[in-house]
């Protein structure tokens, strides 16, 4: 592995079992998060986004198999990890944020014995580990944090409440966030400012990112690589500006030519995707994407397509790869 | 253009103690105002944006509209129609007239009633049902572009989209003239999204409805509204034609919230009035204009009084002692 880069994946293989057969949930998934930066996960409901990120840190429901690959965290391979492994690691050196800032908290114990709670780990006298937290809070832009710990979450509002979470989560100094829409239930004003302290926070601390979001404005303005997943693949990964300037697997191009924000003329008639989203105990012979693909060739339907690099850090799972930014 | 709907300062009230408890807490008004003098007009055939941040006071409007929640001052007029004060069983007639499409394209479907009973339902309930039912659900069915196996099925049995184009048959039942849809594609995938509001659209124009949309999602308001309104703390601040509004906010927060809106290109150049602050509580109403806390121009008289309607041409009204670019 790469000494560089703090998470690696590799063909990373989920399967579930189920009354309807082995649903394969993510396939030959490849994914690299340099050093502090911060990568962005893109695609629609049952992409695989979820199984994994719960792959990730362990939380996979117990009729899931890892079928085969490697999640290589600092250098070791977290799939070989024992639960107790795994618990150390988890909050320490990988953390999470969740979509629902309501639910994230424990209604009924106070924020400071929550963050007070959450440093058991450390050998230090509670009133540091106090300090600690009203620090972290300030960090994130509560005011009067002092006097805040002794609140419970439901007298916070939800833009506060999710800049605790982020406190929570970054309070350990891991080496990597992960953070799973955590802006989705947020309003645009608040949205907005919670990018914006993720992105200073990650500066200072110098942290990595794994952001999930379906919410394409977020991810071109906070990542620095994307990854587009469709149907259990990655489809294409690159820099933020390979993906938004020149995207190369059609699914991609469909995407973004989706979302109304990148429309400039009102129109009455939005682009969509024609077809459904495949199904996982039935995969197709080749493609995953050929049923609702308007390039699609006879190969296409017969083979899968190779992950293919045809500029430096940009890869595409499409026989077609590269030509089609070009026509 | 014929008025269909017709707004004349609509306050909705929601009692926070109970008269015992206001006198003994020496509280002299324990009222939240929700709705605080709304004013606005939906034509035939339009379709009208309300646009605002959660607490804002858009959905409990709509409900208001729907006879859900009985405004304490003010008129609702709907082709001619006073709805304030309407009694319960004269309301419970009038809905046949307008279409609802509530949040939630799962949840606001009954989970233990099938397909073809929730789109038979609306015909029940208004007595029409000597009409041939299984007749209508499949025309009601086609008319959303499902197929009519979709009608033995369940609401879990579906997928958002799926579940939201019951919604807009359901809504559109008993043919209304005008349709209210609260959030319409809020949770669904931008694909699903474009299909929703394209159906929307094409059967607006087949029968000739009104549509009310209320989003927080500025991008499909561009697309698909002919004018739109932004609430702040239950009032309406500005309005106008949705053209206007995109190019020439008056309003400080409007321009906050069109530029909030991240966009999908990571080279955009960002010039951002970027607020600081969460929307206030209810029940801490700021005096004067209620955005001066957050509004980067407020100022003493801000503070002191509530800005009086100007009205500009077009139909287009702001709220502001500071507004933006007005010549």
């Amino acid at each position: 592995m790469d000494a560089n880069n703090v998470l690696e994946i590799r063909g990373l293989n989920v399967e579930f079992a189920s009354e309807r057969g082995r649903l394969r949930a993510l396939r030959d998934v490849d994914l690299t998060i340099p050093r502090g930066s911060i990568v962005g996960v893109v695609g629609e409901s049952g992409c695989g986004k979820s199984t994994m990120i719960n792959s990730i840190i362990g939380l996979l429901a117990h009729n899931a198999t890892v079928s085969s690959g490697s999640i290589s965290f600092q250098g070791e391979d977290l799939l070989q990890k024992s639960e107790r492994e795994l618990r150390d690691i988890r909050g320490q050196h990988i953390s999470m944020i969740f979509q629902d800032p309501m639910t994230t908290l424990n209604p009924v114990l106070s924020i400071g014995t929550q963050m007070i709670d959450i440093q058991y780990r450390d050998q230090i006298p509670k009133a540091q580990k106090k300090a600690r937290s009203i620090e972290m809070l300030s960090r994130v832009g509560i005011p009067d944090p002092e006097s805040r710990l002794d609140n419970y979450p439901h007298q916070f509002s939800g833009g506060m409440r999710q800049r605790i979470a982020i406190a929570m989560a970054l309070q350990a100094e891991p080496e990597l966030l992960i953070a799973d829409e955590p802006t989705t239930a947020l309003d645009a004003t608040l949205e907005v400012q919670i990018i914006h302290r993720l992105k200073d926070l990650q500066h200072s601390m110098g942290c990595s990112i794994l952001f999930i979001s379906h919410h394409l404005g977020v991810i071109a303005e906070l990542c620095d690589f994307v990854i587009v997943m469709y149907g259990g693949e990655v489809v294409e990964r690159g820099t933020v500006r390979d993906i938004f300037h020149r995207p190369s697997h059609p699914y991609t191009f469909k995407l973004l030519e989706c979302d109304p924000a990148r429309i400039a003329e009102t129109t009455r008639s939005l682009p969509t995707i024609p077809g459904e989203i495949p199904n996982l105990a039935k995969l197709p012979p080749g493609c995953i994407f050929a049923d609702r693909c308007e390039r699609s060739i006879g190969l296409c339907r017969e083979k899968i397509p190779p992950s293919t690099e045809f500029a430096e850090h940009h890869w595409a799972r499409c026989h077609l790869a590269g030509e089609v930014s070009s026509t | 253009m014929n008025t269909l709907l017709e707004l004349d300062d609509v306050h909705v009230r929601f009692r926070t103690h109970s008269p015992l408890n206001a006198i003994l807490k020496g509280i002299d008004d324990p009222f939240v105002d929700a709705v605080n003098g709304v004013s606005l007009e939906i034509g035939e055939g339009e379709t009208y944006g309300l646009v605002g941040e959660s607490g804002s006071g858009k959905t409990t409007l709509a409900r208001s509209i729907i006879g859900l929640v009985e405004p304490q001052r003010g008129s609702i007029r709907y082709d001619g129609t006073e709805l304030v004060g309407m009694p319960t069983a004269e309301m419970q007639k009038f809905r046949g007239n307008v279409g609802a499409m509530f949040q939630d394209p799962v949840g606001s479907l009954s989970p233990r009633m099938t397909i073809r009973s929730l789109l038979a339902e609306p015909f029940k309930i208004h007595d029409l049902s000597q009409r041939n039912l299984g007749q209508e659900v499949n025309r009601l069915l086609e008319m959303v572009g499902l197929n009519r196996d979709f009608a033995n099925r369940y609401p879990h049995q579906l997928s958002g989209g799926q579940a939201r184009r019951v919604g807009v048959a359901r809504a559109l039942a008993l043919d209304p003239k005008l349709v209210v849809a609260d959030e319409p594609t809020a949770g669904l995938d931008v694909s699903v999204q474009g299909e929703i509001l394209n159906l929307l659209g094409r059967l607006q124009q087949e029968l000739g409805i009104s549509i009310l949309v209320i989003t927080h999602n500025l991008n499909v308001v561009r697309h698909i509204t002919d004018r739109m309104g932004i609430m702040y703390f239950g009032r309406v601040v500005e309005q106008g034609p949705t053209e206007t509004m995109f190019h020439q906010p008056s309003h400080p927060y409007t321009l906050a919230l069109l530029s909030a809106n991240p966009e999908p290109d990571p080279d955009a150049e960002i010039d951002r009035l970027e607020l600081q602050g969460e929307v206030p509580s209810l029940f801490n109403r700021p005096s004067g204009c209620e955005f001066h806390p957050r509004c980067p121009f407020a100022d003493d008289r801000c503070q002191a009084s509530f800005p009086d309607l100007t009205e500009l041409s077009d139909a287009h009204s702001y709220r502001c002692h500071h507004p933006l670019h007005v010549t």
